[in-house]
């Protein structure tokens, strides 16, 4: 039981149920699907790219508590952040849960939120739900900017 | 046999004492994060007794060689042994002959071997072949495979809230145009079983074959190949306490002579010169290379081991330990059964309000309790109830009341850690 605790935190249970920046924003430059064909696990993330800059960051989708948990704290943290410093917390957050060893939190970012999903590393099935929100974040900042999609 | 005369049938079974054949599965007793292992996973692939492991042992430590090839004791020995097996599964199905047993991998290969050699030949561009609306994926894509390469017209019988058949549906679909008729005869992401018997009359008074897609049937219910008058019937023997890798394709023995070959290569052949091949005669022309021939001699013993308890005394266990399942569920607040047709066989698929199943998944495996979480490989009947995924307890002739009782203690804990 202490171990599930460990799992599903409080912070982790409430993102899951109440997630950030979940909705589908009016513009967005930048749009990556992922889906986990493993769970179902679909998420659709919206970014808005200016000068370099996470100027505006929102998803939808469904999926376990982990990963909806996770990309709710992701939108949390790379808004207002440069594409370099959103690279560098990905490769942060998929060092702690899939490296052998802690990997040291570079300075200046606020990297201990994300520390409450280092449990998943003691799951390896579920590894891929938490990690799912950041390899979509990275194909939309890798991809070619799209017209601008807009709510109907 | 309707559903009313399967339930009187297995009301009169004797109780089976469980503990003993508990006793059988040498896993049965390992712990799983320190728990004791609670397998409800059954439907995706059984656990296997001790004696389906010492064949699958006695054949490499004593039986071993190619078969049909040596002139040499061994390889008599190894061919009797297979050819063996597949006597036991004629008897289990209650075939006519022997060689209207085909040893495939699977009931995946089964499927795709009919629809690549029955189907390439006889369904042409406009004829049509019907499924339902619950097939696993491996009775969806080989006639969707085939779809491609003949134009025929794919029809798909609708099922009810309950996941059940719906034979009217079904009736108004049958045309003279259709070739093919392939339906599951369980259903493993509902439970349901399916009225293979008017399947089987309706389709045949158009002129159309049947293919019974047996892999969940097989486990839970005796079959009789003669009396069902099914063309094919298809099942995996590791859904039967058998090894993986080996399945069975039952066909009526003049349709299989009919059809061409599947694969090309040893074993399938008469005679082969650059210009011309003879083909073998069935089942060896269906049967290319060299099969697993521990993997039959494994499905023999697990055919054996189900006989010896009777698959009636098994199905009458595995209803009693449903039904109080499906009873108990019923504490669990916001449980939704996805699947509740009146005839079932040892499957509790089910979802809760607002926790995903892969997370009850994780938090039942934390003690000790396998189920299988996900689409089961049937997402359109995850589309037809409309939900990403399930949670689905399947049960064996191993499982107890007291299992479903740990089941339920867990599911209060997932509602504990989710609220
Ligand atoms: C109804 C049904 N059909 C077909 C299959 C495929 O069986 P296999 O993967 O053993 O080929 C399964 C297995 O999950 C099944 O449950």
């Amino acid at each position: 039981m202490d171990d599930l605790r460990e799992l599903y935190q409080e912070v982790i249970l409430d993102h899951s149920k109440r997630p950030r920046n979940f909705r589908r924003p009016a513009t967005s430059n930048r749009l990556a699907k992922g889906h986990n064909p493993l769970c179902g696990d679909r998420l659709t993330l919206y970014l808005q790219v200016e000068d370099g800059r996470v100027a505006d960051v929102a998803f939808e989708g469904s999926g376990c508590a982990i990963s909806v948990a996770s990309a709710s704290l992701m939108t949390e943290m790379v808004k207002g952040k440069t594409i370099g410093e959103a690279e560098t917390m990905f490769h942060y957050f998929h060092d702690l849960l899939t490296g052998k060893s802690e990997p040291s939190a570079p300075p200046g970012l606020e990297f201990e939120k994300l520390s409450v999903l280092a449990g998943v590393r003691d799951y390896p099935v579920r590894v891929k739900c938490a990690t799912l929100p950041w390899h979509t974040l990275t194909a939309a900042l890798d991809g070619k900017p799209r017209d601008e999609i807009r709510t109907e | 046999m309707t559903g009313a005369q399967r339930t009187d049938r297995l009301h009169n079974q004797p109780p089976l004492d469980v503990n003993r054949i508990r006793q059988d599965f040498p896993i049965l007793s390992r712990l799983v994060h320190g728990k004791k292992l609670v397998f409800l996973d059954s439907g995706a692939s059984a656990q296997k007794p001790r004696a389906v492991i010492d064949a699958i042992k006695n054949c490499y430590e004593n039986e071993y060689a190619n078969i049909h090839r040596g002139v040499y004791y061994l390889s008599q020995v190894a061919t009797e042994a297979f050819e063996e097996a597949r006597r036991k599964v004629q008897r289990f199905l209650n075939a006519a002959e022997s060689r209207e047993i085909i040893f495939v991998r699977g009931g995946t290969e089964a499927i795709n071997l009919v629809a690549q050699t029955y189907g390439r030949k006889n369904i042409k561009a406009g004829d049509e072949v019907i499924i339902s609306a619950m097939e696993h994926h491996a009775n969806i894509v080989p006639w969707q495979m085939l779809r491609e390469q003949t134009g025929l017209v794919l029809k798909v019988v609708p099922i009810n809230d309950d996941g059940e058949f719906l034979l009217q549906e079904y009736e108004k679909l049958l045309s003279p145009r259709t070739k093919l008729v392939a339906v599951t005869h369980v259903s493993n992401a509902l439970g349901t079983i399916t009225p293979v018997r008017e399947i089987i009359r309706l389709a045949h008074a158009k002129g159309a074959l049947v293919l019974l897609d047996g892999c969940q049937a097989v486990p839970h219910t005796p079959i009789d190949v003669q009396e069902l008058d099914c063309d094919f019937y298809a099942f995996s023997a590791h859904k039967l306490y058998g090894p993986s890798g080996i399945g069975v394709l039952y066909g009526k023995a003049q349709i299989l002579e009919a059809m061409p070959p599947y694969q090309g290569g040893g074993d399938m052949i008469v005679s082969v010169t650059f210009e011309h091949t003879e083909y073998n005669g069935i089942p060896h022309k269906f049967e290319a290379g060299t099969p697993h021939i521990s993997g039959a001699v494994g499905l023999g013993a697990a055919i054996d081991y189900v006989t010896a308890i009777g698959l009636d005394r098994i199905a009458a266990h595995e209803d009693r330990v449903l039904h109080y399942a499906t009873e108990r569920v019923k504490e669990i607040k916001g449980l939704r059964l996805i699947g509740t047709a009146k005839e079932k066989a040892g499957i509790l698929s089910f979802t809760l309000p607002n926790v995903h199943p892969h997370d009850i998944g994780t938090i039942l495996d934390k003690q000790g309790i396998a189920v299988r979480v996900g689409h089961h490989c049937a997402q359109p009947v995850m589309d037809r109830f409309d939900v990403p995924a399930t949670a689905r307890a399947s049960l064996a002739v191993y499982n107890t009341n007291e299992e479903i009782d740990a089941l339920i203690a867990g599911l209060h804990k997932v509602r504990e850690i989710f609220g």
